[in-house]
């Protein structure tokens, strides 16, 4: 028996539980031409910015072990002109689009807000990218600033409101539950980690920003670990990423409660990595005889 | 289009010090690839990115990849042997654009390789008159691909920074000898950075149309995760081209350069 892949989301439904993360797949145009993005439950696209960014010098990005730094810093063409130019091509798939939206005031996420919320599926609130100085991680480390832009977008928005959160906290779970008591209807989890390389024969920083985000396998376990606590503690859905790169790494997403998963990272190393995830959670749910992901979703026995 | 391509190493040879060329079977892309293009080529489970290695020659199916040990992954890579598959995407980028009759080539260090095909698809075009290539190397032990540039080129001169092998001194300094003495229609240059901003300069001064192959370090290399930057101009409006999609060749007069 084929396994039912399909998930309700905060009301919407998805295909399959394989997205892609933010910032990693662009508009999608270029991977388009690897495969057919009607394959994916959802497309999160490249972060957002009310007016356009040129984002941060180069060098932009860095290898770590098993994991990347990148330092891009929003670099995006606005809200407006990816409504014009960007959106009619990903329109053209049947997939879940999923705006990511980054502000310096919380008005700039109200505003975008109701600008995006006739046009895509979701909107994902970024308050959590490390690469900007003002605004982004900003509203996402206190539990009352991550509470007051949730509150705002919710306000406006006609479609669900999924906050996306940083790992650079110390109590994820709090702000998590603050973003569901200011009506968040659901969380994504993780951002990147802040890390740093340091080129050591010239005695700077690899990155021109000086730090970076740090993403791929390397966080895979810290993701499922905040996963994990941040559904212990709210009852909206969440999704999950962080260093996704197979389909048993989605599985253990979906038992630390994870409703969808989001491929980033993985998509560098290979294009198609977000089928062979989705091959491989189908794999899965036939080997164990298991009809479905509510079988196994949050079925975490823990010790 | 790039493809995703899994092919078989032919042969496999350490040609200079810390210098290597593959050879590898693939009819796609011996067929489609132009010069200046590159591969995005996975280099082991335990590395997270690819690595961009630019396409020195093909011939019928056989392409070759010659790239310098810099690294974990180019370390990798120079370990494979004949019968090995890689794990390539490409050709990716935009290659060279080749135009005029006198065409110039000029490299530096691991920024040779790519200048081969270039010769050879230049010589390959009717309206080519000749192929000039200037080829800068830290000394004699890293001198590479000479043979080839003399078979591929009208004429081939060399520099070393020790003396070793050809002139004494800096590649572009050749640059300006030869540009006093014969008029060239187009300059296509790739090198270290240092290198590109002289030849570019120079290129100014002559007014010679120049297009440099730009590097820095990449993520995806096909466009979209935005990491590969490197600020262009145009109208001007400075911008973030990406290096693996707009690139790696840009008008030398696009690139907004870094001071010395």
């Amino acid at each position: 028996m084929k396994p039912d892949l399909t998930v309700n989301f905060a009301g919407v439904c998805f295909k399959n539980p394989v997205t892609v993360a933010s910032g990693t797949f662009g508009f999608g145009k270029e991977y388009s031409s690897f495969y057919d993005l009607s394959e994916l439950g959802g497309i999160c696209v490249k972060g957002l910015t009310e007016k356009g960014r040129d984002g941060n010098p180069p060098p932009r990005i860095a290898e770590t072990p098993m994991g990347i730094l990148n330092s891009v810093g929003f670099q995006n063409p606005g809200v407006d002109l990816f409504m014009e130019t960007e959106l009619p091509f990903l329109k053209r798939f049947d997939t879940r689009i999923i705006a990511n939206i980054s502000g310096n005031t919380v008005e700039e996420y109200r505003r975008m807000a109701e600008k995006l919320s006739d046009a895509v599926d979701i909107l994902e609130v970024n308050i959590s990218c490390p690469n900007i100085k003002s605004g982004g991680i900003a509203f996402g480390t206190s539990p009352e600033s991550a509470a007051a832009v949730t509150h705002a977008v919710k306000q406006v928005s006609k479609i669900p409101v999924m906050v996306k959160l940083t790992p650079n906290v110390t109590d994820i779970a709090s702000i998590a539950k603050a973003c569901e008591d200011a009506g968040a209807d659901a969380l994504s989890l993780i951002n990147t980690i802040l890390g740093m390389k340091i080129n050591i024969e010239t005695g700077r920083p690899v990155l021109r920003n000086n730090t970076g985000g740090l993403s791929g396998p390397a966080v895979f376990p810290i993701a499922v670990r905040m996963v994990w606590q941040v559904c212990s503690a709210v009852k909206i859905p969440v999704m999950g990423m962080g260093g996704i790169t197979t389909g048993e790494d989605a599985i253990e997403m979906f038992f630390a409660g994870a409703s969808l998963i989001s491929v980033g990272t993985a998509n560098f190393g290979d294009p198609k990595a977000p089928l062979k995830i989705k091959k491989g959670i189908d794999d899965y749910l036939i080997r164990k005889n298991k009809p479905s992901l509510d079988c196994i979703r949050g079925r975490l026995e823990t010790y | 289009m790039p493809f995703h391509l899994c092919c078989s190493i032919t042969e496999t040879e350490n040609i200079a010090q810390d210098q290597f060329s593959i050879v590898f079977d693939s009819v796609k892309l011996a067929d489609f690839v132009k010069a200046g293009q590159f591969l995005h080529i996975a280099c082991g489970d335990a590395l997270t990115l690819r690595r961009p290695i630019s396409i020195c020659d093909t011939d019928k199916s056989l392409v070759k990849v010659v790239f310098t040990v810099k690294g974990a992954g180019t370390r990798w890579l120079s370990l494979r042997k004949p019968g090995d598959m890689l794990d390539i995407l490409g050709p990716l980028g935009n290659g060279f654009d080749m135009k005029g009759e006198n065409l110039l080539l000029i490299g530096g260090g691991a920024g040779v390789p790519p200048l081969l095909l270039a010769a050879r698809q230049a010589a390959a075009l009717p309206q080519f008159e000749s192929v000039t290539a200037l080829l800068g190397f830290s000394d004699i032990g890293k001198a590479i691909l000479l043979g080839d540039f003399a078979a591929a080129c009208t004429s081939v001169e060399i520099a070393t920074d020790d003396g070793s092998l050809g002139r004494h001194g800096f590649v572009t300094d050749l640059l300006k000898y030869r540009l006093n003495t014969k008029r060239f229609d187009q300059i296509l240059a790739c090198g270290p950075y240092n290198m590109l901003r002289i030849v570019s300069e120079i290129a100014d001064e002559y007014d010679i149309p120049c297009q440099v192959s730009m590097e820095e370090r990449m993520g995806c290399g096909i466009g979209a995760c935005l990491t590969c930057s490197c600020k262009t101009k145009s109208a001007g409006k400075e911008k973030y081209s990406r290096v693996c999609a707009d690139g790696p060749v840009f008008s030398s007069r696009e690139v907004v350069w870094n001071e010395a």
